[in-house]
């Protein structure tokens, strides 16, 4: 057997740890061990690749792997969890800039001209991985708040750039070997990239990070491709399809379609006049002793977070909050809606950060038939997924997203910094329903408050 | 390897990336990215198998940020999804402090 062929099933093995790795993240229980078989896949691969003939420079790999190691794992080590969307986003972006530059060499460093079996592939991952090094770079100066502002392009703009890259690439697939028009076909996917995620904000966040991860998924198989290397064409499409998946799963739970968090803005004014029509009523507001009473009381709480509980870095007075009542006999379940926090998932990151055993997250799913028999459902921070306006009111701009069904429990507390309405800036009627309290504050200190009072009992 | 061979193989990992993925449920949603995001990582081979075959300044510092792109990717990708994974607990640990 050949150098060649140990070094072809090598990375068979490796791909294959990627597959049962990836498959071990099913359950919390075998998921840690299901990373670090998918790190030694990686492990394999690597070793394989360095194993090749015809591979050097090793000082120039030893210095890039260096800086790597020494920028990537004390960012890793030290990363906030409520920073985890910014952190994945930063992560995604390198990967992508990875992808962009090893086309530019290999583009540059070919003797002939590659044929097009290997060229187009290149050019792909050129443009795919320009626009996601780019987009995930300001996915995360927004989600860092290093970038407030937002100018929306028009779609036009967007397309122009688009075709720009995907005109020039068709000149060198044709057999110009400018290299500068391919560093401007990386330029004009790049400014793609920037303005597709500028507009983008908050709430929308989770489809961006996903589309982007599944970007630079597709743009590594299509250079595994150019470079006949099968563990980069498996490991790169399994991405791929996982990111896709996600990025639909969580345009679903918005009910929107994956082009109108990109192409359209919500909240960006036409919505005022309904927000005029649902604001007719008054809301109550409560004191942290009530709302102790209240639940200290309850067989069932229900706490709904949202991005506020993030923000405040409540999670840990919630589930303090949590064990005092459980203490007492109160059963507490936590509702979580998909697309609740910054990118998939953020809020069970945030509570298991917390010590909240995952049984008590609840799916949407699972929850909502559970509200009916509910005392209390606790709000925090928590909007958009709980507008009842979503089921009835269909000229609202949220209308039809499947919401977590609060407004059945017995009664909703929800605790609010302000009035302010949420993201989509539309009302929520749930505000104003006779059997809703709300205590305005501070998530973190209004949760302490209602603990201090609870023990207090 | 010919293109069609690469292909299908191609098609063929779509379809397990969709069946394994489609399975993981929205509590490991963060840790799902954050795994296969340092899986897309794996780019750093090309990295690799290039270096050693061009020459010139200009393209000698692109793989070196490269292959240090890559190598944050893959490295600070399974970290950070291995410390969020130790997190997920199923039963209240017996008060530690």
């Amino acid at each position: 057997m050949s150098r060649a062929d140990v070094i072809s099933l090598l990375y068979i093995v490796a791909f294959s740890l990627f597959i049962v790795g990836l498959r071990m993240l099913r359950g919390p229980r075998t998921a840690v061990r299901g990373n670090q078989i998918a790190a030694v896949g990686m492990a394999i691969a690597v070793g394989a690749t360095l194993a090749q003939p015809g591979v050097g420079d090793w000082l120039l790999i030893v210095i890039g792997v260096a800086i790597g190691v020494a920028v990537g794992v004390p960012a890793a080590r030290s990363v906030k969890m409520t920073a985890m969307p910014q952190m994945v986003a930063l992560f995604n972006g390198v990967g992508g800039g990875a992808v962009a530059l090893i086309a530019v060499v290999e583009f540059r460093a070919a003797d002939v001209e590659l044929p097009l079996d290997a060229l187009i592939p290149l050019l792909f991952a050129a443009i795919v991985g320009s626009i996601s090094f780019w987009g995930s770079n300001v996915a995360f100066l927004k989600l860092q708040e290093l970038m407030k502002g937002s100018i929306r392009t028009p779609p036009a703009v967007n397309g122009a750039l688009l075709l720009i890259a995907v005109a020039l690439a068709v000149v060198i697939a044709a057999g110009s070997e400018s290299e500068l028009l391919f560093w401007l076909i990386l330029l004009s996917a790049g400014a793609l990239g920037v303005l597709a995620v500028v507009p983008i904000g908050g709430a929308d966040m989770p489809v961006v990070i996903s589309t982007l991860n599944a970007f630079t998924g597709l743009s590594a198989a299509a250079a595994g491709i150019a470079l006949d290397n099968t563990a980069l064409i498996v490991a790169g499409m399994l991405v791929g399809a996982s990111g896709s998946i996600l990025t639909k799963q969580m345009a679903d739970a918005m009910n929107r379609s994956i082009a109108n968090v990109f192409f359209a803005g919500v909240g960006t004014g036409a919505t005022s006049a309904l927000a005029a029509a649902g604001g007719g009523g008054t809301a109550r507001s409560t004191s942290a002793a009530d709302v102790a009473i209240q639940l200290s009381y309850a067989r069932l709480v229900v706490v709904v977070p949202g991005y506020g509980m993030a923000v405040a870095q409540a999670q840990r007075a919630v589930a303090d909050l949590a064990t005092e009542l459980e203490k007492r006999g109160v059963e507490v379940l936590y509702a979580i809606h998909p697309v609740a926090g910054r990118m998939p998932g953020h809020m069970n990151v945030l509570l298991a950060e917390a010590d909240v055993p995952y049984d008590r997250l609840k799916e949407m799913d699972d929850i909502n038939g559970e509200f009916a028999r509910t005392d209390v459902s606790l709000v925090i921070g928590a909007n958009d997924v709980t507008n009842p306006a979503a089921r009835t009111e269909s000229g609202s701009p949220i209308y039809g997203m499947p919401i977590l069904d609060v407004d059945k429990s017995a009664s909703v507390i929800v605790l609010k910094r302000s009035m302010s309405s949420g993201f989509a800036g539309i009302d929520n009627p749930l505000f104003y329903d006779p059997k809703t309290a709300m205590l305005f504050g501070d998530a973190k200190s209004s949760v302490a408050d209602i603990l201090t009072e609870v023990q207090a009992l | 390897m010919d293109l069609l061979t690469e292909l299908a193989i191609l098609v063929l990992a779509a379809f397990v990336g969709f069946e394994v993925i489609s399975k993981v449920p929205n509590t490991l949603h963060t840790p799902l990215m954050s795994g296969t995001n340092a899986i897309h990582g794996i780019v750093v081979l090309g990295g690799l198998i290039l270096i050693g075959h061009v020459d010139g300044v200009l393209n000698d510092v692109l793989l070196v940020v490269a292959i240090a792109f890559g190598t944050i990717n893959v490295i600070g990708g399974f970290l950070v999804t291995d410390r969020m994974l130790g997190m997920f607990k199923g039963k209240k640990p017996d008060e530690p402090r």
